[in-house]
């Protein structure tokens, strides 16, 4: 076990323009890290230069505290599941595990077929053992991968995307599973996903790339509740945070549907600026009738256009014009986020009971103090520095 | 009527026609001893037709067209063999004048004297030789080359696959002269390694391209993976690569085999001793008891003795081409 340190890596790939840019991430000893993106930012080329399956133009890798960009992958010690799952079709289950050890010289065969044993034992795989790849499924194969990893001590586990090829119940499944191992073993885990969801519930800190440049690295939490820029607003969060264009008017906010009186520190945020970019997640809308509207919050009225109606949950769609000069931002948003064109319209989740009809007028409450602002220009949230200052004028 | 059954009826009186025919042709033009032999080839034509015609059309779901097909191919295919095999049985000189398809006085003489002839044991030996030491060197060679055309990326691999794709069209009967000259020049004319540098580079070329096509196939993850659990390149190749690759390395000793064992213009024009003479080569050799006899029932004999090597080696290595090897390695 080991810590991960990176520093300033960059990857180019001849002369286009650089595949990882600039990354400094430290893991710590027995951390679970996830490298999260949309793709083509560069996740997966991170990893592969952490196990030194790619060469690292430049910057320095250090596993344990000693430089390895120059150490082929065999001396790095790092075990690593990949997204196909890459198992020896020629060999069964237990030869599968036991390659890895077998590579040593000098192991003795008794020890290999206790720590195969116990590997097997650790993720079911026991009825398995003689099989060969093709007669396993999909799980299955996910497993002798992660066995082929945890057999040896490795000094940190690599996956790479290791349930994409799952279907949705199974990763449900494996998801937990990767979680428990990882917890229960305590080995530094980095883990490259797209999958929001596992980049949420896996890792005890998220790391966020867009185009090969790290844009946030932060807790789950944090990365929802404080993101630090419009393109980490817009990729956490499933339905996506609602993006409006807002014009501060002295001390007023206005918004498509509703005008307000700002709270000081968002009125000093806004200060300096025409047109910016309010960002709001559907959960922080509530219906008018709700019994404990939160404080600070106002209310306006809006026409619905489409209800979504899930048992747990319920979200209504409200179309809205937004000004051209925020329209570019936005669409150039979507396309980093691999989506198509933004949607000009908001979603706001709503009590299961709440009894609204599509077409007809809501009446709703908006929490402001959860309202991000961004510079439709650099995407930075606003606020956030704001706050940052104000807490450490009070410190 | 339904198309099936129109095709089993339809292909059933065809199998009825095919085996009265022979039957015919056996009874009237036919006036030798082998009148059964015809009888039997169409009976068991007949006797297909009418279980084609018998059977209900709850039976399995055959296709009548391919059984009388497969029928006829077999009979194409198998008919000289079965002769070769016949004639090499046949006692002696008169036996094979009286003609026929079988033997008259069965017997092994014929093998009794190919073995005893001196050149034909040499050339037994060469060949097996020869064809076991191109090939190892041609397997071993091609394997190596076709790993880097496959996954290394450099300057002129697509001259050098061309190249080779030209050698391997190279009409052998071009070389022949000059590698004749030349051999006599070096002194390797009429030795063991004479024969084994023309079959390399006949050989090489195809296992090449025969090899790559299946390393092209295998993932690169499997590398990669076989790496980073702590494999040299050189492990990563042989514990992982090689043996997903068995089967294009199968295919590919075959071929070289075959094309080494078969051989007879190299083996005729480069060498001419028993020091090097290849079986092929020495069956032009072979004489009878006198010169007014005809050999044909020793060659006969010899190239059924040639064609084991050949039938075992097949039967070994079918076997191991298992096709879909790689399955389950990855997920699609």
């Amino acid at each position: 076990m080991a810590t991960i340190e990176m520093k300033n890596i960059v990857k180019q790939y001849g002369d286009n323009a650089p595949a990882v840019r600039d990354v400094s991430l430290e893991i710590d000893d027995g951390e679970f890290v996830i490298l999260v993106g949309p793709s083509g930012c560069g996740k997966s080329t991170l990893l592969r230069m952490i196990v030194g399956l790619e060469e690292i133009t430049s910057g320095d890798m250090m596993i344990g505290g000693e430089r390895v960009n120059e150490k082929p992958p065999r001396d790095r010690n790092l075990a690593m599941v990949f997204q196909n799952y890459a198992l020896y079709p020629h060999l069964s289950v237990y030869e599968n595990i036991a390659f890895p050890l077998r590579l040593h010289k000098g192991a003795k065969e008794d020890e290999i077929d206790r720590k195969v044993r116990d590997a097997a034992e650790t993720l079911e795989l026991t009825e398995f053992l003689e099989r060969k790849p093709a007669n396993l499924s999909g799980g299955q194969r996910q497993r002798v991968a992660m066995g082929r990893a945890i057999v040896r001590d490795a000094q940190a586990f690599l996956f790479d995307e290791p349930l994409s090829n799952l279907d949705a119940k199974l990763r449900g499944q494996m998801r937990t599973e990767i979680a428990r191992l990882q917890r229960k073993l305590g080995v530094t885990t980095v883990y490259v996903t797209h999958d929001q969801t596992e980049a949420m519930t896996l890792g005890d800190r998220v790391a966020l790339l867009k185009k090969g440049v790290l844009q946030q690295v932060a807790t789950p939490r944090e990365l929802y509740e404080k993101p630090v820029n419009l393109f980490v607003a817009g990729f956490i969060g499933s339905p996506p945070m609602n993006m409006l264009p807002a014009r501060p008017k002295g001390d007023q906010m206005e918004l498509p549907f509703v005008t307000f009186t700002m709270p000081p520190e968002m009125a000093k945020a806004a200060e300096g600026h025409e047109l910016l970019i309010a960002g709001i997640r559907p959960e922080h809308f509530v219906d008018a009738s709700s019994p404990q509207p939160p404080e600070g919050a106002v209310s306006f009225n809006a026409d619905v256009d489409v209800v979504e109606w899930l048992g747990n949950e319920q979200y209504a769609y409200i179309p809205f014009e937004a000004p051209e000069q925020v329209r570019k931002t936005l669409d150039d948003l979507a396309k980093d986020l691999d989506g198509e064109k933004m949607q000009q319209q908001i979603v706001v989740s709503l009590e299961p009971t709440t009894r609204v009809g599509v077409g007809e007028q809501a009446e709703l409450i908006m929490d402001v103090s959860k309202l991000h602002l961004f510079d439709p220009e650099t995407g930075d949230n606003l606020l956030l520095g704001a706050k940052e200052k104000s807490e450490d004028a009070q410190a | 009527m339904s198309p099936r059954r129109k095709s089993r009826v339809v292909w059933s009186l065809a199998a009825i026609a095919i085996g009265l025919i022979f039957a015919g042709a056996g009874l009237w033009l036919i006036d030798r001893p082998d009148l059964w032999l015809w009888l039997i080839t169409g009976t068991v034509f007949v006797l297909t037709g009418a279980v084609g015609l018998a059977i209900g059309d709850n039976a399995p779901q055959i296709s009548w067209a391919s059984i009388v097909g497969a029928e006829l191919i077999v009979l194409y295919t198998l008919t000289p063999v079965v002769y070769l095999v016949s004639l090499s049985l046949k006692g002696g000189n008169a036996d094979v004048n009286q003609g026929g398809f079988l033997p008259h006085d069965p017997g092994f003489t014929n093998y009794e004297t190919v073995f005893e002839f001196s050149l034909f044991q040499h050339a037994l030996f060469n060949s097996f030789g020869i064809s076991i030491i191109s090939t190892s060197i041609s397997v071993v060679l091609a394997t190596f080359a076709a790993y880097a055309v496959a996954r290394l990326r450099f300057r002129g691999k697509k001259l050098v696959l061309s190249v080779a794709l030209a050698i391997a069209m190279f009409p052998v009967v071009a070389l022949v002269g000059p590698l004749f000259d030349m051999w006599r020049a070096i002194g390797i004319y009429d030795t063991w390694i004479g024969l084994i540098i023309p079959y390399l580079s006949f050989t090489l070329p195809m296992s090449i391209w025969v090899l790559s096509a299946f390393f092209r196939e295998i993932p690169w993850e499997m590398e990669q993976a076989a790496e980073v659990d702590g494999a040299t390149a050189w492990q990563a190749f042989r514990k992982v690569i090689v043996p997903l690759a068995a089967p294009g390395v199968f295919t590919a000793a075959i071929i070289t085999f075959f094309f080494a064992w078969n051989d007879f213009v190299f083996g005729i024009s480069l060498s001419s001793t028993e020091r090097s003479i290849p079986v092929p080569a020495s069956l032009a050799f072979f004489t009878g008891a006198s010169q007014f006899d005809q050999p044909i029932a020793a060659i006969a004999a010899a190239s059924v003795v040639v064609t084991i090597p050949i039938f075992v080696i097949v039967l070994l290595f079918q076997r191991k081409i298992v096709s879909g090897l790689t399955s389950g390695a990855v997920k699609g």
